[in-house]
Order: structure tokens, then sequence, then C-alpha cells
């Protein structure tokens, strides 16, 4: 589903990405950890498409399309979906038409009919409970006064809603305390485990994959993917720290 | 009063003015103001959509009686200068709200929101929410003047202008202007200008947002905070369009 092959990247002049070759087949859900300054958040901004990421060389193919070719909400539309480390406040617009709008603009870009107001709330509705999310915090403004696991759950409940077929979640474990990790880790399993989606999860920490087993995790270092194994890799770096995994 | 000659920039309220505008306007258009009296107690809501391919000046001289109110609402989105002008006089307890909205680009074409409050007596209060967005080498302009008299003690004054400048050449000026002559009064003011927030463009693409959707939402977020107060939806809502419509045609 999603193949990244000898990636390059930089900001600036300082290159964080140097050769990042990686394979996530659809029914995978795969782990990045790595060491602080690695490269993993540059990782996931270059997959979205963010602003002020210069790729240097290689190539990311998506479902068959030449990612990089494309826009950020191009990207969001052929199924992609970026979870934010930091999701952003926007005041004066609703959790509801926001999510509305970017799911009937997907829609539109992908040449289908976009869903009526009933049809959304009834959809905003349900994805909200699964994330144990009540319908008046969907009614306030994206994000504004949502304390730091309010925020993480409420990109699941995003996610629920358009339903991506690739999460790229960028440690959307951060901030949250653990009933807020069970929360989030059963929304991730409920929304995207599946055989024709894929996941790949970028944490620090073991715990969210205590929740959300992962099927493969690889170790991101100086830009480049050292080392991939099974969830014992995950296990083995949490006991022996990434000094030792990696000599 | 009849305005023999035209004003200059040298006057402070013409400061930032289209002096080629106010010359097509003539001498006899600025001599035009409506009159709005408010009895004591009663209450009046206007709502102004106004602009089009020709210079336009609007002036407002209203007085309200003790604890009368009057409500003004603007969307100035002239494609030539164009002015409102809204003079207000409120007595013992009275009340006045504006929200007003500038926006549009055009080569050097400016729109104006000018406003005087005169808190002439005791316990009066006034709130002000003025917002401009602009493109291209489009203006917008905000001159508030709040006069507070020497007795016009507990005197509650607010006044907060933003502007939102989409592109590099357009411009937004605020000239806010305090004369308080009472000793027991609260006059807030606030100022500033700025450009879109990239982030929440970005984080709004990233869920799939086209960039001009995109924009019209923050857009939208940014200028309704100048009509929450009025609770005619309907009205709102045709404020509201009426600016987003005119950012429907920017080639941003």
């Amino acid at each position: 589903m999603l193949t990244i092959t000898d990636l390059h990247a930089r900001i600036g002049d300082t290159e964080i990405l140097k050769g990042l070759t990686l394979h996530v087949p659809a029914g995978e859900i795969h782990a990045i950890m790595g060491p602080n300054g690695a490269g993993k958040s540059t990782l996931s901004n270059v997959l979205g498409g963010k602003p002020g990421y210069e790729v240097t060389g290689g190539s990311v193919a998506f479902r068959g399309q030449d990612l990089l070719a494309l826009a950020p909400h191009e990207r969001a539309a052929a199924g992609l979906f970026l979870g934010f480390q930091y999701p952003v406040e926007i005041p004066g617009v609703s959790n509801v038409q926001f999510l509305r709008e970017a799911l009937n603009s997907q829609r539109r870009q992908r040449g289908e009919e976009p869903l009526s107001g009933g049809e959304f709330l009834k959809l905003a509705k349900d994805r909200a409970g699964l994330l144990q999310m009540d319908m008046d915090m969907l009614k306030r403004q994206v994000n504004v006064g949502f304390s730091g696991g309010e925020k993480k759950r409420a990109e699941m409940v995003q996610m629920g809603i358009l339903d991506p077929s690739f999460a790229l979640l960028d440690e959307t474990d951060s901030g949250l305390d653990i009933d807020a990790l069970r929360i989030v880790g059963a929304g991730i399993n409920a929304i995207m485990r599946s055989p024709n989606k894929a996941v790949l999860l970028i944490t620090h920490y073991q715990r969210l994959l205590d929740v959300v087993t992962p099927d493969k995790v690889s170790i991101l270092a100086d830009g480049r993917i050292v080392e991939t194994g099974g969830p014992e890799l995950a296990l083995r770096l949490e006991a022996e720290g990434y000094d030792s995994v990696m000599a | 009063m009849s305005t023999a000659t035209l004003p200059t920039r040298r006057d402070e309220a013409w400061r930032y003015a289209d002096m080629d505008g106010v010359a097509r306007l003539g001498v006899a258009a600025l001599d035009l103001w409506q009159a709005i009296d408010v009895d004591a107690g009663e209450s009046v809501t206007r709502c102004l959509i106004v602009g089009s391919d020709a210079p336009e000046l609007h002036r407002f001289r209203v007085t309200l009686g003790e604890g009368a109110r009057a409500a003004f609402f603007v969307t100035n989105a002239g494609q030539d200068y164009t002015r409102v002008e809204i003079e207000v006089r409120l007595a013992r307890g009275a009340h006045f709200e504006c929200g007003g909205v500038t926006i549009g680009g055009g080569a050097g074409v400016t729109r104006e929101v000018v406003t005087q409050v005169v808190h002439a007596e005791p316990e009066a209060t006034s709130n002000q929410t003025i917002r401009a967005v602009h493109w291209n080498t489009g203006t917008g302009n905000f001159l508030g003047e709040i006069k507070v008299a020497r007795h016009a003690q507990k005197t509650d004054a607010a006044q907060d202008f933003k502007g939102l400048l989409l592109e590099a050449g357009a411009s937004a000026n605020a000239v806010p202007q305090l004369e308080i002559f009472a000793d027991d009064v609260k006059c807030a003011h606030g100022a500033t200008v700025g450009e879109l927030d990239e982030a929440a463009r970005f984080y709004m693409m990233a869920r799939g947002l086209d960039p001009a959707t995109a924009q019209r939402l923050l857009v939208q977020a940014f200028i309704g905070d100048a009509f929450v107060s009025l609770d005619d939806e309907g009205e709102r809502e045709a404020l509201l369009n009426a600016a987003l419509s005119a950012l429907e045609g920017a080639q941003l």
C-alpha cells in the first residue's frame, strides 16, 4: 500500500532523511520507533506534504500513485490520514462544520456525492461514540480548549469519520493518560484494523503497542530504517534501550 | 452644518481615505447624513451590506436616549472607495454595538469604517468589533474615536480591530483614538494585523479541504467575530455571505 524507496529530505540545509526505505502492505500495522532527532516527525510531515520540507531524492508510492506529486488535500482524498502530534486549534470553526466540509471535499475529489447534513451527523455521532466523545464536544470549535488527551481523541474521531485507507499517526500516544490511551488504542483497532487498510504508527513507547499490537516494528535512526522486526523488537527496545539494540 | 469644500488628508478622519474617490463622490455627497434618534429605552438594529464598483459614502448620526440601544452591523465589500461612517452620542445607560467587516482586493481600492462614539453621560456602554480582510493591493481602514465626557463616569467602552492580509501588498490601517475626561471608566482597545495561520491551513488541507475551502473557512471564522452579537440568524448569514462572496472572486 505504501512503498518508500531511498527517501532523502531536508529542512533548509539540514538533511534529515538519508535514504529511508520502507514498505507497508495492506493489512499491516507497522510501528516506527527511534531516538529523538532520528527523523520520525520529518517522515510524517514529508508524507503529509507539509510545506518547508524539501525532498531531494527517492520516491513514495501510495496505492499506485506518486504520493509526493500530490498536494496535501489530494493525499487526504487518496486515502491518507495524518494524525498530528500537536493537533491545531482553529478558533471560530466547529468540529462538525470542519469535518463535514473536509469529508465532502474528499468525496468531491473522488467523484462521490457529498453527504447531507443529516447523514453526516449520524456518521459523526457513531464515530464519536466509538471514542467515547459526546456530540457536544463535536459542536465546539476545532481543538479549542481541548486538553491534550481530548485533542488526540478528537483526532481519532476525525479518522473514524474520514475513514482513510492509510493512517500515519505521529506520536498519537503522547499526552495521554492510561484510560485515554486505551480508548485511543481501541479506536485505532476498530477503525484501521482491516485487511485493506494499513497504519504507520510513530511512537516512543511500548505502552500504545500493548493496546495496538503491531505486525512489524522498525527502528528509525539518523534518517534511515536500521532494523525491522516483529513486536518483540519493541519489547527489546523498551528493556534495553536504543544504544544496545542498534549496536 | 455644510461642508463647503472637500476634506484633505490633513483632516485626521480622512487620513487614509482615497482622495480621488472622495473627489468623485463630490461635495454634495459629503453633506448627506442619515439621522437616527432612538428614544429612551428603545432599540434599533441596522444591518448594512455596502459596496459596488462606484465610490460610496454612508454617514449616520445616531443619538441614543437614556437606556436606548443601537446596533450596527456592516459588511463593506466595495470594489471602489467605500466609506461607512457612524457618529453616536450616548445618554445615560445607553449601549452602542458595532460589528464591521471590510473585505476585498483590487488595485489600491480602499474601504473604511469610521466611528465616533461619544459617551456624553454616565453608565453608557459601547462595543465595537471590526475585522479587515484584504488582498491584491486592497486596503481596509478603521478609524475609531471614543470620547468620554468629564461627568460620564462608569463608562464601559471596548474597541477591537483585527486585520488579515492574504497577500503581500494589501494593507490595513487602524486608528484608535481615545479622549477620556472622566476618571472612573473602562476603555479597552486593541489592534492587530496578521496573515493567515499557516499551521491551521495545513491542518485543514491534511484533512482533505482544498486550499480555497480552507481559506474560506478560516476567513469566515475570522470575520465571524464581528457578527456574533447579532441575534438574527438570517441577517448574520447575509452579512457573512456578502463578505465571503467577495472572497470567492479573488484569485489567490
